[in-house]
């Protein structure tokens, strides 16, 4: 699938195959985000993450698909923290980490972002592969990853499932879901 | 469903310059994305990097996180405390007049209340060397940014043929 991306040209417009799906702010309260009911008419997932925490804990953002709490996820990142590149992976895991605490973690004033695109996500025969490129930076500490997931599951994706491993979001985190359709 | 990624505008350099802003950021979508296609006017090094600045702030009011390789190693990087924040490895006149490096920017929540992130996706290649990097940045601002300035930190002009995009992304 080859997506083109129109440069402007005093008022031309891109085409439809990148929609807004739903969008989702941090309650103050909780530490989870659920993405439901999402539809099956797209090619591919892009999540576009901006989350802050309600307290500096360094704790790391995790996602699940379907609900689904088994042993079917595996992830390898490069991580750099101003310092020292480094690279890791795990496999077997019953959960992906999508914002990886290697020195930060989730803030309570700078924000990690990310951008997690989701490929083939209603694929019945496909395992899910995912393509994540996040960092935070405060001034003096940070971390850039870029990492890639997988999901040992041929079930189309219905429903994403974002949370913290401890503590809330804040009302400032905004967690978009984008579809992404092929011609 | 309504479009969501839209072109803003297009930006040509027809006369090398020392600086490049882009003014006049409408405040109605969610992100931004910049996308340039760098080249710099310096030489003989192969390669440059730039920087931005935003809503014209010269505080050193910046920091950024950065991982690179060079085809032999990777390595990480940080500055803080600056002005300006680091985008990524531009290719330069030292290279060759047709060698561009390739930077993207996505700037989260730019109207938004809170300090400013941004992701840079960047990648410069010269055929026997080059950079590959990602790079997180922060503005310690609480401002909706309106403007932003490229430069080269070399204090190189910012060369004929150099395009930037300006891309809005609007979340339900």
């Amino acid at each position: 699938m080859i997506l083109g991306i129109l440069a402007s040209s005093g008022g031309a417009t891109a085409s439809a195959s990148y929609e807004s799906i739903a969008t989702a702010t941090g309650t103050g309260s909780s530490g989870t985000i659920t993405f439901s009911s999402i539809p099956s008419t797209y090619t591919h997932l892009q999540l576009r993450v901006h989350a802050i925490a309600t307290a500096y804990s360094g704790t790391g953002g995790y996602m699940r698909f379907n609900s689904d709490t088994g042993s079917n996820y595996a992830y390898h990142w490069l991580a750099g923290s101003g310092s020292a590149a480094s690279a890791g992976g795990v496999a077997t895991q019953t959960t992906m980490q999508v914002l990886l605490n290697n020195v930060v973690g989730l803030h309570n004033t700078s924000a990690n972002a990310a951008i997690i695109d989701v490929l083939d996500y209603a694929s019945t025969s496909k395992y899910k592969t995912l393509r994540d490129f996040e960092g935070v930076d405060i001034n003096g500490s940070g971390d850039i990853v870029i990492s890639s997931g997988l999901w040992q599951s041929t079930s189309a994706i219905n429903s994403i499932t974002f949370y913290l491993g401890s503590g809330s979001f804040a009302t400032t985190t905004t967690v978009a879901l984008y579809g992404i359709k092929a011609a | 469903m309504p479009a969501t990624y839209e072109p803003i505008a297009t930006y040509t350099v027809g006369t090398a310059v020392a600086s490049y802003t882009v003014n006049s950021i409408p405040a109605t979508y969610t992100d931004l994305r910049v996308v340039i296609n760098a080249h710099s006017a310096l030489t003989p090094s192969q390669d440059s990097l730039w920087s931005i600045k935003f809503n014209g702030d010269t505080g050193n009011n910046y920091s950024t996180t950065l991982i690179r390789g060079n085809g032999t190693a990777a390595s990480s990087l940080a500055q803080s405390s600056t002005a300006p924040a680091r985008i990524g490895w531009a290719l330069t006149d030292g290279a060759g007049a047709s060698y561009y490096g390739s930077i993207i920017l996505d700037i989260f929540s730019y109207a938004g209340a809170t300090y400013k992130t941004y992701l840079s996706n960047n990648a410069a290649d010269w055929n026997g060397g080059g950079y590959v990097s990602r790079i997180v940045g922060l503005w310690r601002s609480t401002s909706a940014i309106t403007s932003f300035t490229l430069t080269d930190n070399n204090a190189a002009n910012i060369s004929v043929g150099t395009t930037i995009t300006l891309y809005g992304i609007k979340a339900a």
